[in-house]
């Protein structure tokens, strides 16, 4: 039993170096993914489907299809797990940690660039790097679609005024037969530059050991 | 009336025969004409024989047949009291807005030194001025009634009313901190040292007793938030430190008032026992939550309200600013917190009303409130100067100093403090640089002034008054001037330039829905769980009753786009002419992000029967048209058009009109591509020739010009290329209308019959 505990904390302990998480919110995040999967080692997308809160969420797709992408987890690798282990969920939950006063610029940067990278990634979804205008559609498409028949169809407008916006910032000069082809990493960088990432995109990841919510669903 | 005319033209004989005189004979006569018209008026109205009779000199000449008790009319009186008040305070509005130009004209200065320290510099010069003519002169401007009641709402309403939501809501634990436990440190604080000094033998203050000081420090805590906006709008800060001083200004009204009040009360009985202290706690509560109750009622009533007015759009601006003035009163009639009621009221309001006013009453509704408040502003530092000049001014340099010390010790201690036990909380912490810039916008100003002048008179009362002023013209000018080289100094990041981009509209929304996404997989309830309850019961519930028509349903996004495309056309209508239009837009167009088509997509598609004929008439009608101009342009004007002198300038209007359709045509739909064959646009190249193409040659055929179109045609365009779905043709026309009438509509009963 002692030896396991040591294992345990030896384990939390290369996740706390490989992710920044603290101790105390790995194990929370660890109960959660307990609490997730049934007890089990790895989660599939239906273990994160059947959350009852995501139902209303427009983009619930893509967010589950973020944790099972490989690109996520920066190992140069592509493709989508069938089923995901702690590690991995852990890997993609350290997208969203904040900056904290310790963090210097160059990190700031780092961390920015890192979360754009990831909804670069949600964007992307064919992987070959760039998103295309219909790949863009999709998106304002699954984030109007909660809204009925008034979204489907301002959905592409909008979708379009965007690429075209991203064209006119970062190729200023493009002759009528040059084509566009997509939004690079670059280009989706610099568009989103304004928006200052790195104090926008994360959660509040909890230190104490505070009980995690049931919502109704019973172990069984 | 023939007496007047008879008097006026036996002027002009005695003035006369003069020739060159006569033309100023005739400006004097009319001058004296309607001096005259006012001054009987005046007399027929009160009837009685007092100032203002003194006939004028002309006239006695001329009375010849008057028995001497028969006054003799007066053509010119002078009759000052009649106007007195609107003209003094004509003039005084007046004098802030010539300063306030005056400003700018004098660029070293302006940048220098921030407005409100000249405003007040000129109030005391004006202040002085008046003393030195006339010693007995109540110079007291800043009459507390005429503060509270005039000039403060409508500078809290323009600031309640665009409060920017996103970094307000987020930062409101860390304003809340600010304002509640910062206000209560700094009044106990600031109130006991004083109470301690004046203990001080050689101070010779004995007589103030702890009451009168916990008095004091109350009103000269508070953070103020007129001169807070006056400095904070000209250095351009980011936008959390800004929110954060200027949220906690706002919000320490409350606390205010309960001191205030709990103080003044106290002072009466003498005695304060603990029952009265929790009392006093209570009391925070209630005239905190219930000043924001009643400004969240009339926010929800005028928001209902707005919801009718689609017939009187004139009248739109009215409702917001007379609820939320209502708000305001019916708080204080409670002695509930007026300024956080204002602030509800704006809030609350805001998202229905934008939703259902046009576009011009959203307009005149911004600048009306900016109008107000910069003169309020204007006046209220303005005054402050002249008030300065009109106190006796008994000076203890021991209090004055050490409560302006003890102001600065007690603000930084208390922002470092608070501070270090927010940043356990805060997610993005709080730098050393944020704090200190926090610590040092704390500034004071009118509404401390006004209060103290609201103390009962007791000897100390001029005493405090002067410490008082001290304080705002200490923190208005030496923190006021410092602030900007402070900043520049520490690098603070200033205010991001937002262009209002669609890309980041769409990724704000993205990401909101993600993290609350990510916080439900996390399984904790955090911000963004509760605020996408409020969202969606704001959606499902409050929307329905508050907004009219289908704009209830429209998603945030769609409004912000819509809102965009509006914006743009008109910048384009105001800055283009045909010439400047390909370099102020890229060249990007369309075309170059739309996949290439396969070739036999070019052909010629078939148009629906009805459109058909709508385009033959449209034909008929032009080409009559075409018919007129020609029949009367005649041989002998070979060298000038005359259509074209005439209607160059409608042509030009109309040509710009044109230009904004299309821009915003340009930008926003494009060509239905793979699904549906595409329609065929129908453009008047000049109004005898009519020149279609399809979709594929667009970008190409909008470069060239185009002659005027009747506007009842605007439709068409707008509508034709998108719609190819016969259903959708109706809902969209009318959704096109019903934009098109919301810009245009000021008054448009016609258009607005169509609106179903």
């Amino acid at each position: 039993m002692g030896a396991a505990q040591t294992r345990t904390e030896n384990k939390y302990q290369d996740l706390a170096e490989k992710t920044g998480f603290s101790q105390e919110q790995i194990k929370n995040l660890h109960k959660r993914f307990q609490y997730l999967s049934g007890d089990e080692e790895t989660i599939s997308r239906d273990d994160l489907r059947k959350i009852p809160a995501l139902a209303n969420n427009p983009i619930r797709k893509q967010i589950i299809e973020a944790f099972f992408d490989k690109r996520n987890q920066h190992q140069d690798e592509v493709g989508s797990f069938q089923e995901i282990g702690f590690e991995q969920f852990l890997m993609v939950m350290s997208h969203f940690r904040p900056p904290t006063l310790k963090t210097t610029d160059e990190e700031r940067e780092a961390m920015r660039r890192e979360k754009l990278r990831f909804l670069f990634n949600m964007h992307d979804t064919d992987s070959d790097g760039t998103i295309t205008l219909e790949e863009y559609r999709k998106v304002v498409e699954e984030l109007l679609s909660k809204s009925g028949s008034i979204g489907q169809e301002a959905a592409k407008a909008i979708a379009d005024a965007a690429m075209l916006e991203v064209a006119s910032t970062n190729v200023p000069h493009m002759g009528p037969d040059d084509f566009y082809e997509g939004i690079t990493f670059e280009h989706f960088e610099q568009i989103l530059k304004g928006l200052e990432m790195e104090s926008r995109m994360h959660i509040r990841f909890l230190d104490v050991d505070a009980p995690t919510m049931h919502c109704g669903k019973s172990k069984s | 009336m023939m007496m007047l005319t008879l008097n006026a033209t036996s002027v002009s004989n005695i003035r006369g025969g003069n020739k060159s005189d006569q033309s100023l004979g005739c400006w004097c006569v009319l001058l004296l004409l309607f001096v005259s018209v006012a001054s009987a008026g005046r007399d027929v109205d009160s009837g009685s024989n007092d100032t203002g009779r003194n006939p004028a000199p002309e006239d006695s000449h001329h009375q010849t047949n008057s028995t001497h008790h028969k006054k003799a009319f007066p053509v010119l009186s002078f009759n000052f009291d009649h106007v007195r008040k609107p003209f003094e305070i004509s003039l005084w509005i007046l004098l802030a807005l010539l300063m306030k130009l005056g400003f700018h004209i004098i660029p070293r200065v302006s940048h220098v030194v921030p407005e409100s320290c000249l405003l007040i510099v000129v109030g005391l010069l004006v202040g002085g001025i008046i003393k030195a003519f006339d010693e007995d002169a109540p110079v007291q401007m800043l009459d507390s009634k005429f503060f509270f009641l005039y000039l403060l709402p409508p500078i809290i309403l323009d600031a309640g009313y665009f409060l920017p939501m996103r970094p307000f809501t987020e930062n409101l634990g860390t304003i809340l901190v600010f304002a509640v436990v910062g206000t209560l440190w700094n009044a106990f604080f600031i109130g006991l040292t004083m109470y301690g000094v004046c203990q001080i033998e050689a101070v010779k203050l004995g007589r103030v007793d702890l009451l009168s000081c916990l008095l004091f420090g109350s009103i000269v805590s508070a953070v103020d938030p007129v001169a807070v906006l006056a400095v904070f709008e000209e250095i351009h800060i980011n936008e959390l430190l800004h929110i954060l001083v200027f949220g906690e200004s706002l919000l320490n009204d409350a606390v205010t008032v309960v001191l205030y009040h709990l103080f003044t009360e106290f002072s009466h009985k003498g005695t304060v026992t603990v029952a009265d202290a929790f009392l006093g706690v209570v009391s925070f509560f209630v005239v905190s939550l219930g000043g924001i109750l009643i400004g969240a009622i009339y926010g929800i009533i005028g928001a209902f309200t707005s919801r009718f007015t689609s017939h009187s759009r004139v009248i739109e601006p009215l409702f917001v600013f007379l609820y939320s003035y209502m708000a305001y009163l019916s708080a204080e009639v409670f002695h509930l917190s007026g300024i956080m009621s204002l602030i509800a009221c704006g809030v609350v309001m805001r998202p229905y009303v934008e939703a259902n006013i046009s576009h011009k009453s959203y307009t005149t509704i911004k600048y009306f409130l900016k109008m107000w408040s910069s003169v309020s502003e204007t006046l209220i530092f303005i005054f402050l100067g002249v008030s300065t000049v009109a106190q006796p001014h008994p000076w203890n340099w021991t209090f004055v100093v050490v409560t302006v010390v003890v102001c600065f010790v007690s603000r930084v201690l208390g922002v470092v403090s608070l501070t270090y036990i927010i940043n356990k909380f805060r997610i993005v912490k709080l730098t050393k640089k944020d704090q200190f810039i926090v610590a040092y916008g704390g500034l004071r100003g009118a509404i401390a002034f006004s209060l103290g002048f609201l103390l009962p008179d007791n000897e100390m009362k001029q005493l405090f008054l002067t410490a008082i002023i001290t304080v705002i013209f200490y923190t208005v000018f030496v923190q006021g001037m410092t602030i900007r080289p402070l900043v520049e100094l520490l690098a603070v990041k200033k205010k991001k330039e937002s262009k209002g981009s669609i890309n980041e509209e769409i990724h704000t929304q993205f990401l909101d829905h993600l993290l609350t996404g990510i916080e439900d997989i996390c399984g904790h309830y955090g911000h963004h769980h509760w605020k996408d309850k409020l969202n969606r019961f704001n959606k499902a519930y409050v929307k329905k009753w508050l907004i009219t028509g289908e704009r209830s349903t429209e998603p945030q996004l769609i409004s912000f786009y819509n809102k965009m495309e509006m914006k743009q056309a008109m910048m384009l209508v105001e800055s283009g002419s045909a010439a400047k239009l390909p370099t102020i837009m890229t060249p990007v167009s369309m075309q170059n992000i739309q996949p290439k088509e396969p070739l036999k997509r070019r052909a010629i598609p078939s148009i629906s029967k009805s459109r058909e004929q709508e385009i033959r008439k449209m034909l008929r009608g032009n080409l009559q048209k075409t018919r007129q101009r020609l029949r009367s342009y005649s041989r002998h004007d070979l060298m000038v058009d005359p259509f074209e002198e005439d209607v160059s300038e409608v042509r030009l209007r109309k040509q710009r009109v044109e230009m904004e359709r299309r821009m915003s045509h340009y930008l926003t739909v494009p060509a239905n591509r793979q699904e549906t064959p595409p329609v065929r646009k129908v453009a008047f190249e000049s109004e005898h020739q009519v020149y279609t193409y399809d979709d594929s040659e667009s970008p190409k055929g909008r470069r060239a010009q185009t002659n005027p179109r009747p506007p009842d045609e605007v439709h068409l365009l707008s509508e034709s290329s998108t719609r190819t779905n016969q259903r959708a043709t109706p809902a969209d026309e009318q959704d096109d209308q019903l934009k098109l009438s919301r810009c245009l509509s000021d008054p448009g009963p016609k258009k607005d019959d169509d609106e179903s």
